[in-house]
């Protein structure tokens, strides 16, 4: 009896130190940057393009870096948005038959779990085989297919939830497959779009790998999609090893802001998908 | 009506179109990094490239043994810390912590899951290498740079917790009541219940959040691109440089252009990457499946 106790007593204490240990990473990745990025943060930082080149430009901030990274993302998101939207209607039962459905979802959810530098390096060959060098558009293709399995699984998850009534209510007032898609279930769904929307923003804009070929680095802020951009990930990845302290500060500054997006991403998701909520039917 | 005949008609069409496009990229990846890497083959046979360790592109040599068992190594210990860590954290969020504990845990693992791969390797590169460095390979008696198969597997656990915490923590949630009670009515500890039913329900769930952990940490490429030492032999020990498949790439793409063959030989670790992690996903995807079935209904 006392064996059984202790046994349970011992592995009762590891948990608590597994705990301890996850909430320890935490708490170690997020102080690093803060201790390292808060300090590194100026108003020239925020406010000056880069200058010099990579590796031993001294001079000048990361705001090419910081609109960069809107400038992929952004647009990224809305394309995987778009696209992402067409699928996950499309994947109800009015549309599709289940066992196709099934079938698709099993492939988002292998494409979700592949590494990005293999969206990356696809890209390169497309962009290779058409003649394109690295630029902001190449960078914005990169991030969209990388987004669309995790926009697209997101939504779908709450448009299955859609309640069945709900649709035959729309049809028995005589309205058309897409308009019921369109308007109701979109409508219905929107908590879980809302957040399978930023989840993809949060994936996309962190995400170095996929564009470190594609979007390449530039110390200016683009002016047209064909031209090479700087993003906050590229920066870091880039700058991180410098043997000149100014500019591993601005690698250090760019995991702040990058870090500080991340997290508003992640609060504002919760905000808005509790307030989204109150507009649908339960 | 018609108006509306027309668009229902187009919008269907174009939803049709574009679900149709991206069910077969997943195909479309595969035959175009096969076709990239055909090259390679058609100049060295399978087993050269996979068993020798000659990894020399200037020479026109691709060995790949010394990366994939660089690969094999970081991934394998990243998993071996996480692992246990991953499901005693996991089981004490389900069943011993009190609800309020886990409403403040459940943010926690949704921020490090959302932390960005480069920023998992930066702080590993400020404090885990001098770490490395300077404390724990002297007290193993060995030199080291702190650019290791260590740190990187050690950085990769890390990354890797939130994806199987909270996926055992789903299922583990998902276990009817009743077994549980069953279990403890007739005078198990709690532990026991834990041990012989709970993991017991659970297995198909354990070991797709394993398999989806691995896929993770066997692709991940920029974080460990930062700490793992880049050199392409097979590491003597631990805390001796090495290299990844994934972080490979990373590296090789600025100069692949200016040798014949490297460009296709980076193909074919892309190719060996994608399947690796493709074959991992899909058992883990079918066994999770098969456990949301189980209980569901």
């Amino acid at each position: 009896m006392n064996k059984r106790v202790l046994e349970q007593n011992i592995f009762k204490a590891l948990m608590i130190i597994s705990v301890g240990i996850v909430i320890g990473s935490l708490v170690f990745i997020v102080g690093t940057i803060i201790v390292n990025g808060a300090f590194s943060i100026t108003l020239e930082m925020l406010t000056q393009t880069s200058s010099g080149g990579y590796y031993l430009g001294r001079g000048g901030g990361i705001l090419n870096a910081i609109l960069g990274s809107l400038l992929l993302a952004l647009p990224a998101t809305a394309l995987a948005y778009l696209i992402g939207i067409g699928i996950s209607l499309f994947l109800q039962r009015e549309f599709l038959h289940p066992k196709i459905a099934s079938l698709i979802r099993m492939s988002l959810d292998i494409l979700w779990g592949i590494p990005s530098i293999i969206y990356g390096i696809f890209c390169l060959m497309i962009m290779v085989a058409l003649g394109i060098g690295a630029s902001l558009i190449a960078g914005i293709v990169a991030l969209t297919l990388l987004e669309i399995p995790i926009i697209t699984r997101s939504m779908d998850e709450s448009i299955k939830m859609v309640p069945i009534g709900l649709k035959e209510g729309s049809y028995s007032l005589g309205s058309t497959k897409f308009e019921t898609a369109i308007k109701v279930v979109r409508r219905q769904a929107r908590p879980g779009i809302i957040a399978g929307v930023l989840l993809g923003l949060g994936r996309g804009i962190g995400d170095a790998a996929s564009i470190l070929f594609t979007a390449g680095f530039s110390d200016s802020i683009p002016a047209s999609l064909s031209d090479s951009t700087a993003a906050l990930p590229t920066m870091i990845y880039h700058l991180y090893s410098s043997p000149i302290p100014a500019v591993r500060e601005k690698a250090y500054a760019a995991a702040f802001i990058l870090m500080v997006i991340v997290t508003i991403i992640s609060i504002l998701s919760r905000r808005m998908t509790r307030k989204s909520m109150r507009y649908i039917i339960k | 009506m018609e108006k509306r005949l027309l668009r229902d008609f187009i919008g269907t069409k174009l939803m049709l179109g574009i679900t149709i496009v991206i069910s077969v990229l997943f195909f479309i990846i595969f035959f175009i990094l096969l076709a990239r890497s055909i090259p390679l083959l058609g100049e060295a046979s399978l087993q050269e490239i996979l068993f020798s360790s000659l990894w020399n592109p200037e020479k026109g040599s691709f060995g790949l043994a010394g990366i994939l068992v660089g690969t094999i190594l970081v991934t394998g210990i990243s998993l071996l810390i996480a692992i246990p860590i991953s499901l005693l954290c996991a089981i004490y969020i389900s069943e011993y912590a009190h609800e309020r504990i886990r409403h403040i845990l459940r943010p926690f693992l949704d921020v490090l899951a959302g932390v960005p791969s480069v920023v998992y390797g930066l702080c590993a590169f400020i404090v885990l290498v001098p770490f490395t460095r300077d404390y724990l390979a002297p007290m193993f008696g060995v030199e080291s740079t702190g650019l290791c198969v260590f740190t990187a597997a050690f950085i990769l656990a890390i990354m890797v917790f939130p994806i199987i915490i909270s996926l055992c923590i789903e299922c583990f949630s998902a276990i009817p009541i009743e077994l549980k009670e069953a279990s403890l009515s007739i005078g198990a500890t709690k532990w026991e219940t834990v041990k012989k039913v709970i993991f017991k329900a659970s297995r198909p769930s354990i070991i797709s959040a394993i398999l989806l952990g691995f896929g993770r940490a066997f692709g991940e490429t920029i974080a460990v691109n930062m700490v793992v030492g880049g050199v392409p032999k097979i590491p003597g020990n631990l805390f001796n440089p090495a290299q990844t498949l994934a972080s490979l790439i990373a590296s090789a793409y600025g100069e692949m252009m200016s040798v014949p063959l490297y460009e296709s030989a980076l193909m074919f670790v892309a190719l060996l990457l994608f399947i690796v992690v493709v074959i991992f996903n899909i058992l883990g995807v079918l066994f999770l499946r098969r456990s949301r079935r189980r209980y569901r209904s």
